[in-house]
């Protein structure tokens, strides 16, 4: 007869080596979602931009609702981008002059602000503003248009929606995007001079001169036109995070908040790839 | 060879929306819809299994059946905005499944679809919602615009509320203003997804006898795909009624009522 103790199963594993065994196993399987989901989402994003790009070669061009896309994108986002750019201007302009003080180097300010904010600051405060406002806009607007049919109704009547609606709002951003930036580089100037005026008076006109010296013009170009890739990039995603809203009043606000996320990172992440361009081809 | 029909369709830019569609009215001859052996899944869902179904020219059909059943997306598939897994529709005699967007964008403007929640465009005035396919299909100046588009909102009762947005309309107002949007080009064949769904019976029984009104003046073929059996009773030459994909009844309302089929008489009781 066996004893109690020799009837008892003798384990392969311990507890514990199972235990890891399973977690690795769910790891690798959600990290494996994760990457098919992110496969999945970039193959949508290449036939949804695919769609976007041959509607956009056929008549009509949308003039009249590309004219309204550019007030609704440009004229209404220009105070936000203005005042982010001025804001920007004031505190670079009072934290840098401290530093530039203590080495000496007070005389420099200007030209340290100007550099600053039409190389780097401006385009990234104009893109990274005009995501949340403009990205979080088309988003839900879209979104809110598939769940309750007026994108099928669109289609319905002989449009196509992915150039009435998509394909003039990319338009929009990409034209959009560089004059903002504009705007918000003029009034960080602007604003980084009243800061400087405040502590030690000088005139506007001392204040810019010194500003761009040694400032050529592509300093100034490239920079300022990278924001039409942000602009691209801004509205393609808004504008297919809307159009492939599901799930009703909840999906809105999803594709809402997605569209800022997701439109953000790559904002800054086309900030990086570009700059390495730019200091290649504008040294 | 051309169908004179097929060359009104195809070519609507050409012609002003008035004189796009022929002195009957819309009516030709052949039969304004046929489908044949239409199949459409989604995932492991059958909805449709080799639905057959004709719809004449000057005919109004309603689409009865559980929900579920795939009445909307028949609709769907009729005006190209879901694609079938198999099978044919022939729209005025032309294969419409698997066109090419620009030709079956010529072939949706000859037909106007009044979607469940009338789907106005939310950000455009009532005045603008009418008036959206003319400026996008026709050659009408804005006061030739402004003209047709005070008809067809009086036609549904609607010419005081021009300027009104969509969210400040009640349910049964924006279904007038759909249906008039629905009829701004003239179209031949009119698909009505649930017209009274979720309406009062007064106003159920005004949209009744409003598409019965424009069924006169316009001749349009309609697909009325509805729940509302009274509604079907009183604005459909012919019923249809779906079961598990396929066609279970086609006749008039009264072989419907006199059918011994258990799923038909369950589907009359529950109603009654």
């Amino acid at each position: 007869m066996l004893s109690s103790d020799t009837r008892i199963p003798r384990r392969s594993f311990s507890p514990d080596a199972e235990l890891s065994s399973s977690l690795l196993r769910s790891t690798t399987n959600s990290f494996w979602n994760l990457i098919n989901l992110f496969l999945e989402w970039f193959g949508d994003l290449g036939l949804f931009a695919w769609q976007v790009m041959r509607a956009a070669v056929r008549r009509p061009f949308e003039g009249r609702e590309l004219l309204r896309q550019l007030d609704e994108i440009g004229s209404k986002s220009l105070p936000v981008a203005a005042l982010a750019g001025a804001a920007i201007g004031f505190v670079l302009s009072l934290e840098s002059r401290s530093s530039l003080v203590r080495f000496g180097a007070k005389s420099m300010l200007p030209a340290a602000l100007v550099y600053s904010i039409i190389h780097e600051t401006g385009p990234v405060v104009t893109g990274l503003v005009v995501c949340g406002r403009v990205g979080a806009g088309i988003g839900a607007e879209l979104g809110s248009m598939k769940v309750t049919e007026q994108i099928d109704a669109i289609e319905a009547s002989g449009v196509n929606p992915y150039k009435f609606l998509a394909f003039t709002r990319i338009v929009a951003c990409i034209l959009m995007l560089p004059l903002l930036t504009l705007a918000a580089d003029f009034c960080g100037v602007l604003f980084g001079w009243i800061a400087e005026t405040l502590v030690e008076p000088v005139s506007f006109h001392r204040f810019v001169d010194q500003g761009f010296i040694g400032a050529s013009f592509s300093d100034f170009l490239a920079p300022t036109f990278r924001t039409a890739v942000f602009g691209l990039i801004i509205g393609t995603i808004g504008c297919f995070q809307g159009m492939s809203t599901k799930g009703g009043t909840a999906g809105v606000g999803l594709s809402a908040t997605s569209s800022v996320v997701i439109s953000s990172l790559f904002v800054i992440l086309a900030d990086v790839i570009l700059v390495k361009f730019i200091l290649v081809f504008f040294p | 060879m051309m169908h004179p029909e097929q060359d009104v369709l195809l070519a609507p830019e050409e012609n002003d929306v008035t004189t796009a569609i022929d002195s009957s009215g819309g009516k030709s001859d052949g039969p304004a819809v046929v489908l044949r052996g239409l199949h459409k899944s989604f995932g492991s869902q059958v909805v449709l299994n080799g639905m057959d179904l004709t719809v004449e020219s000057g005919e109004t059909l309603a689409v009865l059946g559980r929900s579920g059943t795939g009445k909307s997306v028949l609709l769907k598939l009729i005006i190209g905005l879901q694609k079938p897994d198999s099978g044919s529709i022939l729209i005025h005699e032309q294969e419409v499944t698997g066109l090419p967007l620009d030709a079956l964008n010529e072939i949706r403007k000859k037909m106007g679809f009044l979607f469940q929640h009338a789907a106005l465009y939310d950000s455009l005035t009532v005045e603008q919602n009418v008036a959206f396919p003319l400026q996008r299909h026709t050659k009408m100046t804005p006061s030739e615009q402004s003209t047709r588009v005070k008809e067809l909102l009086a036609s549904v009762g609607m010419e005081d509320d021009l300027n009104k947005m969509p969210s400040d309309l009640s349910g049964g107002m924006q279904k007038r203003v759909g249906l008039a949007r629905a009829l701004s080009l003239k179209p031949t064949i009119l698909l009505l997804d649930e017209p009274t769904a979720g309406l009062d019976p007064i106003t159920s029984g005004e949209i009744d006898e409003l598409i019965l009104k424009l069924q006169e003046e316009h001749g349009t073929a309609s697909i009325v795909v509805t729940h509302d059996l009274h509604s079907a009773k009183t604005i459909a030459d012919r019923i249809a009624l779906l079961h598990e994909g396929k066609v279970l009844l086609d006749g008039t309302f009264k072989e419907l009522e006199k059918s011994s089929d258990k799923f038909v008489l369950e589907f009359l009781k529950r109603d009654s």
